[in-house]
């Protein structure tokens, strides 16, 4: 089991590595970043959302900090979006933490109605502002290729390969976090608040770590959109519909799973982007009405995630070995 | 500021607040009765605006007088909406119950664009056109007929749910819902008939409503989230407090939209929401 699970991400890897030099076709591999893009988010996402459970619908507000953050710096002082990028995710890390010291006293539904309070918050902030774009936007001038200046005008492949290796970082940091001793507290703080409170773990704290990280990777991820698109502006980046993509990609896919929000992010893009070049010319919305139905019907037939679908039919595996709580 | 102007904001946002108050009502209901959030109640809302709309360009029928017919179809809308969908995630977890009523959202938006295409519309004549004086200040009586029919609505809501046995059902079945089982409430009936009447208030919402404000697909998005921030505010599933935020929520909204500036009156809104929410979690009236 192990070795076949093993053997299939290094397909996977091998695969998504070759996939755009035998894809040459731009639009296929405008959908391939396009997923990969969606699926770091829902990565990054799964850190606060899945593991310590604690739903966010507000996470375009950290994207569009990475997207401002890198895009200003750029376009004001002629700084790297690759340095862009650590600011922003830094940016993103504050206002998480901001965000979180009212909002962790928050269970359930009050703690996710909150996250979307914020986000719209911000979005009309940066839409009524002159400094920040207002409804506009920032376009991203034209510039030379470069590595530094994170422009490629020539080819899809850089933006391909960055967001691949986005994603993978992204994906790292999940893994590391969730075998080390703040995964079981996460794990602890979502399924027994209680319990895990009266054995000594300090609830705020531990989700605040989770709400950094998700930020700033969030972000992160938001930067690369910016370069990618060279246009920002609140409703493509800050928008609470964005929020809630990024929450779905990881609940599509299983929350609380190292690869499902991954596989909910290739999935839901698939989904989307094959009702939008099947139906969408005629600007009746029958995309829209196929994939809202597609969604309902996953919900209601699949409401574990993908994940939970290849659970329920693996090969009975042996159980994983209890883990070994560690308690200061 | 004169006193005069003082009261005209003061009032117009309790005439707003009113309407905003029926929409989160539906919206509370059915999350006290079931602990789920409808994404798709602002689509209520929208479909009850296009009843109205339709019942008076194809017949010349006023939205006023389509009244009834509208509470009715929505009712069944949302009858409809929980016998095919929501009943099968009733215990599925909060996230796919979210990705649920989202992709409802989504479906339903789909749906209006297909059908009535995504163009404005309006209602131009209706016998509640003109504006009415009241102390010497003087209101828009579209706004005030709606704002007197939600207000309506509400108590014949409240009066249901407190001196009828079918009411007391609901509202049991709201606090435990165990216990109502083996009082012998039918669960099942008691969430279709919870779903029926919150989306009954919307559609009531959406036909008053569409006497002054235009009519589009995606009018939805504008209502929910006030919507949900009034559902948090008055404390999930408390008819009460959504009544009592919904006024909140509309003075400040005016208030702030004329002291301040319009494009940030959401902002203050929200603001108010979390300050709220920073000394009361579980809300204005909700349970602890």
């Amino acid at each position: 089991m192990k070795r076949a699970a093993s053997a299939l991400a290094i397909a996977a890897l091998v695969g998504s590595v070759a996939f755009p030099l035998a894809a040459t076709k731009v639009t296929w591999q405008n959908t391939a970043i396009l997923m990969l893009m969606t699926a770091q988010m829902g990565v990054a996402w799964n850190i606060l959302g899945g593991y310590a459970g604690q739903v966010s619908l507000g996470h375009a507000a950290f994207f569009g900090a990475g997207a401002y953050v890198s895009t200003l710096l750029t376009i004001k002082l002629g700084v790297s979006p690759w340095l862009g990028m650590g600011a922003g995710a830094i940016a993103a890390a504050g206002l998480g933490v901001l965000i979180g010291w009212p909002c962790f006293r928050l269970k359930g539904h009050y703690f996710a109605m909150a996250t979307i309070a914020v986000g719209e918050i911000v979005q009309t902030v940066v839409n009524g502002s002159d400094v920040l774009g207002g409804a506009v936007g920032f376009t991203l001038p034209m510039a030379e290729t470069g590595v530094w200046g994170f422009v490629f005008n020539r080819s899809k492949l850089p933006y391909y390969y960055i967001a691949l290796g986005l994603l993978l970082a992204t994906v790292l940091v999940n893994w590391l976090v969730n075998r080390s001793h703040v995964g079981y507290y996460l794990r602890a703080i979502k399924d027994e608040p209680d319990a895990a409170r009266s054995l000594g773990v300090s609830l705020t704290r531990y989700k605040m770590i989770a709400m950094v990280l998700s930020a700033g990777l969030t972000a992160m991820g938001g930067t690369l959109y910016a370069q990618k698109e060279l246009f920002i502006d609140p409703g493509s980046t800050l928008s609470t519909s964005l929020s809630i993509k990024i929450a779905l990609v990881a609940i599509l896919g299983g929350a609380g799973t190292l690869w499902g929000p991954v596989l909910g992010a290739v999935v839901l893009t698939a989904i989307e982007e094959a009702s939008r070049i099947a139906f969408g010319g005629t600007g009746r919305g029958t995309d829209l009405v196929i994939y809202g139905l597609l969604l309902v019907l996953i919900a209601v037939f699949q409401p574990a995630g993908i994940m939970g679908f290849f659970r329920k039919h693996a090969p009975r595996a042996a159980p994983p070995p209890e883990p070994e709580a560690e308690f200061p | 500021m004169t006193v005069e102007l003082l009261l005209q904001t003061l009032l117009s946002g309790i005439l707003v607040g009113l309407v905003y108050a029926l929409v989160a009502i539906g919206l509370t209901l059915i999350f006290g009765v079931m602990d789920i959030v409808n994404f798709a109640h602002g689509e209520f809302l929208m479909f009850g605006m296009y009843a109205a709309f339709w019942g008076f360009a194809l017949w010349g029928l006023d939205p006023i007088f389509t009244l009834p017919l509208t509470t009715l179809m929505l009712f069944a809308v949302g009858v409809a909406v929980y016998k095919l969908v929501i009943r099968r995630i009733t215990d599925a977890p909060m996230l796919s119950q979210i990705f649920a009523t989202f992709g409802l959202m989504i479906l339903f938006r789909g749906l209006a664009q297909y059908l009535w295409k995504p163009d404005f519309r309006s209602v131009d004549h209706t016998v509640v056109a003109g504006k009415v004086a009241f102390l010497g200040l003087q209101f828009g009586l579209p706004q005030v007929v709606a704002a007197v029919g939600a207000v309506a609505t509400t108590a014949a809501l409240w009066w249901f749910l407190r001196f009828t046995r079918l009411g007391a059902a609901l509202e049991a079945t709201a606090a435990d819902k165990e216990a109502a089982a083996l009082m012998g409430i039918d669960a099942q009936k008691m969430f279709a008939l919870a779903w029926g009447i919150g989306a009954a208030c919307a559609g009531v919402a959406g036909a008053l409503l569409s006497t002054y404000y235009p009519i589009f697909p995606e009018v939805g998005s504008t209502f929910i989230l006030v919507a949900f921030v009034l559902v948090a505010l008055g404390g999930f599933g408390s008819v009460p407090g959504a009544f009592w935020a919904g006024i909140l929520v509309g003075v400040v909204e005016v208030m702030g939209g004329f002291l301040w500036d319009p494009a940030y009156k959401m902002v203050l809104v929200l603001s108010l929401y979390l300050v709220v929410v920073w000394f009361r979690p579980q809300g204005l009236m909700g349970k602890a």
